[in-house]
């Protein structure tokens, strides 16, 4: 059994509002388990759920051995880091990240040298004195992060913590937060609705969408395999390409114009299926003949360009490398591998083949 | 020519502030002048030398009634009064505002907006049956009776002031003392109330001038010794003898005033900032 195990959880309000529906997800210990999708698709009322702010309506929670679908937050040992900090205004940093620590009677002593040990750890040490009045975005963070660190409990969660902070605070803090996790390998659930954040903090990712777990697996199987429409376009940035049509002899037929596909994926849809044909931008370059078109905008990064093509077969978002010398206007050849083709099913969006 | 406003509008206000401060002014000197000097006419003068004299006896010897004690015992019983009735009325006030906040149930909006009906419903309904109950539980004619009844009708205003100022503390502050393992009374005492200070400081304000200068449960609620002051200041000024002494009843007047003018300075500027506080945040 793992670390922590979410068993057929369902959240449902009035009767007939479903907020989740039959959730199920575990992790080992010391794993890193991101929950992410869009606004409303129950992630963060699942937190709620494992923190024991809020209970299900049916199912289960399991941390350990134990099963906490009733406990009382502070029985359940976890240790959570909020949106909006909610560190305590009326005292210092080091009272509140001695809080936890008083109340569960640990004695002064020893209080004192964990508030060491985590200002250490966050270096924080030169504010432990200040009220959270007098910090900045970037430190009420850490005293958050250093709250949760002082009881090192034995399941952490985050609410989308970095989201109040700007966009360079941000990357510095995600890094942050990672060797952290590195270092004390505390099982750790984080709330996000960040795809990049998702990807690059995670080792298992749970999509999630209208109360239900789209996909569950490491960011590798989640990128390179999205299982539905809706995550192969929510993770990865631009969006994949995604092509209406119908499977014809060889390919995918859109709009007239054929698309190859692999052979495994003609196996697995007979001609005359609707289906979606998906291709990442970065899994596509320009060559010397292949899908013509012309390109209707260009957008450099820097290191990268978006080139935007409209062909016979619809619009298409090309990612290349550097600089591109082509200028709007001018007709290209667009070509890609067959390994790179994701095939939808056009009804259930559900991955096909592959 | 922005002279020119400038001093229109101030000594507009300059004149508004004469006008609003003169009876404060005449009871004040009124009260330090001896009879004859008040008979001579001059209401505005100051008067001939300080002579306190009415202020010692409106304390300790002017008549209400047949007894002649002055102000003093009921000065003490409203004492005696607005300490208890203050505290509860507002500790009370301060948990309904947080369950209503904080820990709400099935029902508590519900609850809350049954409980304002308490701000808006007219003192006089309550009398009858209040004084009946009062009746029945042993407390008519005394002080407990007079705090019970306005605890009671302080509630409802307590408990909207600190339920509009807790619905600005984010929830999440509640959540993180939960999950830290701070059980109900701990988060209020450890957490909230340390953060109430200017609410507090309303309340308590608003509560003392609304008790100390209540005059109808006074009058209805209490007995033959337990009268509240402004019942006293009405019997003093309604005692009559061969003179009417001007200067002893404005003497009294502001003996009763002055504590709440005490607050007001003292809290006066917390006040204004607390309602402004909760006004924004709620």
């Amino acid at each position: 059994m793992g670390a922590l195990s979410i068993r057929n959880v369902r959240k449902t309000y009035s009767g007939d509002i479903h907020i989740l529906k039959g959730i199920d997800l575990e992790i080992e210990k010391g794993e890193f388990l991101i929950l992410v999708g869009p606004s409303g698709c129950g992630k963060s009322t699942l937190l709620s759920m494992i923190a024991g702010l809020d209970s299900p309506t049916s199912g289960t929670i399991h941390i350990g051995e134990r099963d906490v679908t009733h406990a009382l937050p502070k029985d359940r040992d976890i240790a959570m880091v909020f949106q909006s900090y909610a560190l305590y205004p009326n005292m210092n940093v080091a009272e509140n990240i001695a809080f936890g620590l008083e109340m569960r009677k640990v004695p002064k002593a020893e209080r004192e040298k964990a508030v060491a040990r985590v200002a250490k750890m966050l270096q924080i040490e030169h504010l432990l004195e200040r009220k959270p009045g007098a910090l900045s975005g970037g430190q009420r963070q850490r005293v958050a992060m250093g709250r949760a660190l002082a009881r090192d409990p034995a399941l952490f969660l985050f609410d989308e913590p970095l989201s109040n902070l700007d966009a360079k605070l941000r990357v510095e803090m995600r890094a942050e937060i990672k060797q952290l996790h590195q270092r004390t390998k505390t099982t750790t659930v984080y709330v996000t609705h960040d795809q990049v954040e998702a990807m690059t903090l995670g080792d298992r990712i749970a999509v999630m969408q209208g109360g239900v777990v789209q996909q569950f697996g490491t960011p590798d199987d989640i990128y390179a395999r999205p299982a539905t429409v809706f995550v192969a376009e929510f993770i990865g940035s631009p969006a994949m390409n995604m092509l209406r049509g119908t499977v014809a002899a060889g390919g995918v037929s859109v709009g007239g114009t054929l698309l190859a596909t692999h052979a495994e994926h003609q196996a697995a849809a007979p001609a005359g299926r609707k289906v979606i044909y998906g291709l990442r931008p970065e899994k596509i370059s320009f060559a010397a003949s292949g899908l013509a078109g012309e390109i209707t905008m260009l957008e450099p990064t820097g290191p990268e360009t978006y080139v935007s093509v409209k062909t016979a077969a619809g619009a298409l978002v090309v990612r290349l490398a550097g600089h591109v010398a082509e200028q709007v206007g001018d007709t290209v050849h667009l070509s890609w591998s067959t390994d790179a083709v994701h095939l939808f099913d056009g009804e259930t969006e559900k991955r096909l083949g592959r | 020519m922005k002279n020119v406003h400038r001093f229109i509008i101030f000594g507009l206000l300059g004149v508004f502030a004469l006008f609003f401060l003169l009876p404060f002014y005449v009871m004040l000197v009124t009260s330090l002048k001896d009879m004859s000097e008040i008979r001579g006419g001059s209401l505005l003068a100051l008067p001939a030398a300080l002579d306190f004299t009415a202020w010692a006896k409106a304390w300790s010897s002017a008549c209400t009634g047949t007894d002649c004690n002055g102000l003093q015992p009921y000065f003490w019983n409203s004492m005696a009064m607005i300490i208890p009735a203050v505290a509860v009325s507002t500790t009370l006030g301060a948990l309904n505002g947080y369950v209503l906040t904080k820990w709400r149930f099935k029902g508590s909006e519900l609850l809350f907006s049954f409980m304002l009906f308490g701000v808006f419903m007219p003192l006089q309904v309550v009398l009858l049956p209040m004084s009946q109950i009062l009746g029945w539980i042993g407390l008519s004619d005394s002080i407990w009776g007079l705090i019970t009844v306005h605890v009671l009708m302080g509630l409802a205003s307590t408990t909207l002031f600190f339920r509009n100022y807790y619905i600005g503390l984010p929830d999440e502050l509640i959540k993180a003392a939960m999950l830290d393992g701070a059980g109900f009374f701990r988060i209020f005492v450890r957490i909230v109330l340390p953060l109430s200070t200017p609410i507090l400081v309303v309340t308590l304000i608003w509560q003392f001038t609304n008790i100390w200068n209540d005059f109808l449960f006074g009058v209805v609620f209490s007995g033959a010794d337990s009268k509240p002051i402004t019942v006293g200041l009405n019997n003093l000024a309604n005692t009559s003898s061969s003179v009417k002494e001007y200067n002893v009843d404005m003497a009294a007047a502001m003996i009763a005033a002055l504590p709440t003018l005490l607050v007001y300075v003292v809290a006066g500027k917390y006040f204004v900032r607390g309602l402004t506080a909760g006004a924004v945040k709620g």
